[in-house]
C-alpha cells in the first residue's frame, strides 16, 4: 500500500485512513457532512496525490494524445485543461483523464490512482514515433482547494492572477515560494484550484494554506465529502459509473466525445452505437421516501429489473438520497417513476436531470 | 469512547439498559463512529415485537448501511421520535437521546448472554 506524502499530516489532523486505488487516504476527517458543507460553504482541501501524472513529449505529442483519447486535443491551446476518455476498440472506457497542453508538443494526462499502472501498459501499447510517454506519477503531489473561498484564500500567496485564470485552464507559478501548476479545476462543483507540485514541498504547501484558510474557515477534506460533492453533481467515479463494460455514449459523455474529429482507439464502436442507438444510459434518480441508493440496487419497472444503480448516496445538500444508475433506453427520459430495490423494500424513485444540484 | 458502566452490550455493538421491566436499546459510541454520519434510523412501530440476536431496523449512514440487532425479546413500547428528525443525535449522544426503542422484557434471562463492560471493550479492541 502505498502513502502520499500527506500522510502524517493526515494523521496529526486525526484522519480515518482506508485503502483506495492502492493508497492509504483519508476518508473522513470530522465527518463527511461538515466536510461536504464546508467546500460548498467556504474552502476544504483535498489530497489528491493518489492521482498518475503521464508526460507525452515529442513532434508527434499531439497526434499520440489525439488518437488515443475521445476529446478534439486540437481544441487545445497552451495554458488549457480538458476532460476526455480512453476507450479500448469496442468503446469500453479505459479510463476518464484530464489532458494539459504544457506547450508546443507537451501534454500531461492525469489519471485515476486505481488505474495507472493500466493506463500506462495501455498507452505505451499504443505509442507512435515522436512521441514519448513517461508516468512521473511519484513526482508529484496534488492538492484540490475547493469552494466559493478557495481563490480570496489563495490569492495572497501567489503572484498568479487567479481571478484571470478561466475555468479549465491554469499557469505555471508559485505558491508560498513553491513551483507548481495552478489549475482551475476540480470535482466538487465548486470554484477552485488544483495545485500540482514536488512531493518535498508537500508539508509547505499544506502549512502554508492551513495558516492562509484559517479566516476562510479551512478544513482538510476525505474521499467520504468527495464522493458526496461529485455525485451531487453527476460527475462519473471510474470504476462505478464508467468502466470497461460501459461506453462514454451511454455514461452520459458524449459531450467530450468528438466522433468526427477523426481517428482515434474506439471510434468506430462508437459511432456504430450511436447510429444502432443507445441500448442503456445513464440517469439521475432521485426519491422522495427516507433512504439512501447505494451501487449495485437493481432499478424496476413494474416489478421487472431495467437497470442497475452504479453511485448512490445520501446529499447534504438536498438532504435526501440520490442515484447515478444505468436503465434501458426507453426509462431514461427524465420524470419517468421507476422503483429501486432498497434490500427488499420497492422505493420509488423518479428519473431526475443531472446535476442534482441546481448551480 | 463513551462505553458507560451500567449497560449490556451485544457483539453488533448495541446498548441495553434496563429501566424496571423496560430495555432502553440504542447503538454503542463505538458503532456510531464507525459508520459515520447517521442520516436514517429504520426501527418498527409500537407493538411489533422484537427478538433475541435477530434484525430489528437499520441505521443509514452516508458511507454505509447497518442492520440492528435487538439484545432481548420483547413488545416495543416505545420508539424515539426524536432521532426521525434528527439522527445526528445518535452521532452525538448515543446513550442518551440517541436511543432508539424501548422494549417491554419477557424474560430477564436475555441479559445473561449480553457482554458487561470488560467483554465489549475486549471485543472492540480486537
Amino acid at each position: 500500500m502505498k502513502r502520499t506524502p500527506f500522510f502524517s499530516l493526515h494523521q496529526q489532523a486525526g484522519a480515518k485512513i482506508v485503502p483506495f486505488g492502492g493508497f492509504e487516504m483519508p476518508v473522513q476527517y470530522t465527518g463527511i457532512m461538515d466536510e461536504h458543507r464546508c467546500v460548498r460553504e467556504r474552502v476544504g482541501v483535498f489530497d489528491v496525490s493518489h492521482m498518475g501524472e503521464f508526460f507525452v513529449t515529442g513532434p508527434n505529442a499531439a497526434a499520440f494524445v489525439q488518437s488515443v483519447t475521445v476529446n478534439d486535443v486540437t481544441k487545445l491551446s497552451a495554458g488549457a485543461v480538458q476532460y476526455s476518455a480512453m476507450c479500448y476498440d469496442d468503446g469500453g472506457i479505459v479510463d476518464d483523464l484530464l489532458v494539459y497542453m504544457l506547450g508546443v508538443d507537451s501534454y500531461m494526462l492525469v489519471v485515476n490512482a486505481s488505474n495507472i499502472q493500466k493506463d500506462f501498459d495501455w498507452l505505451k501499447s499504443h505509442t507512435m514515433d515522436g512521441a514519448d510517454l513517461v508516468n512521473r506519477s511519484d513526482e508529484y503531489a496534488l492538492l484540490a482547494v475547493q469552494g466559493p473561498n478557495a481563490e480570496a484564500m489563495l490569492q495572497p500567496l501567489t503572484a498568479a492572477v487567479l481571478s484571470d485564470l478561466d475555468y479549465y485552464h491554469f499557469t505555471q507559478g508559485e505558491y508560498a515560494g513553491v513551483p507548481m501548476i495552478i489549475s482551475r479545476t476540480g470535482y466538487t462543483g465548486e470554484k477552485g484550484y488544483e495545485l500540482y507540485f514536488a512531493p518535498e514541498c508537500a508539508d509547505t504547501v499544506w502549512n502554508a494554506l492551513f495558516e492562509a484558510g484559517r479566516q476562510y474557515g479551512i478544513a482538510p477534506i476525505g474521499l467520504g465529502a468527495r464522493d458526496t460533492l461529485r455525485l451531487e453533481m453527476g460527475f462519473c467515479l471510474y470504476g462505478n459509473d464508467i468502466d470497461a463494460t460501459t461506453n462514454p455514449l451511454e455514461a452520459g459523455l458524449g459531450w467530450i466525445t468528438k466522433l468526427t474529429k477523426g481517428e482515434f482507439i474506439g471510434k468506430a464502436a462508437l459511432v456504430q452505437a450511436k447510429a444502432s442507438g443507445l441500448t442503456r444510459k445513464l440517469v439521475g434518480l432521485t426519491f422522495s421516501e427516507k433512504v439512501i441508493p447505494r451501487h449495485g440496487y437493481v432499478i424496476e419497472h413494474d416489478g421487472a429489473a431495467v437497470g442497475i444503480i452504479t453511485s448512490g448516496t445520501f446529499s447534504p445538500t438536498l438532504g435526501s438520497g440520490i442515484a447515478m444508475g444505468y436503465v434501458q433506453s426507453m426509462y431514461a427520459a427524465q420524470g419517468t417513476q421507476l422503483e429501486v430495490d432498497i434490500r427488499g423494500k420497492k422505493t420509488a424513485a423518479v428519473v431526475a436531470p443531472i446535476p442534482f444540484l441546481k448551480r | 469512547m463513551n462505553l458507560p458502566e451500567n449497560l449490556n452490550y451485544t457483539k453488533d455493538h448495541e446498548w441495553v439498559r434496563l429501566e424496571g421491566s423496560i430495555g432502553v436499546i440504542g447503538i454503542t459510541d463505538y458503532a456510531q463512529g464507525e459508520l459515520g454520519d447517521i442520516v436514517f434510523v429504520e426501527v418498527p412501530p409500537i407493538g411489533r415485537k422484537v427478538e433475541a440476536g435477530q434484525v430489528f431496523g437499520t441505521v443509514e449512514a452516508v458511507k454505509a448501511v447497518s442492520d440492528l440487532y435487538s439484545p432481548i425479546t420483547g413488545e416495543i413500547v416505545e420508539v424515539n421520535k426524536e432521532i426521525q428528525d434528527s439522527p445526528e443525535l445518535v452521532n452525538k449522544e448515543p446513550y442518551e437521546r440517541g436511543w432508539m426503542i424501548k422494549v417491554k422484557i419477557e424474560n430477564e434471562a436475555d441479559l445473561a448472554p449480553l457482554l458487561d463492560l470488560a467483554a465489549y471493550k475486549n471485543l472492540i479492541a480486537k
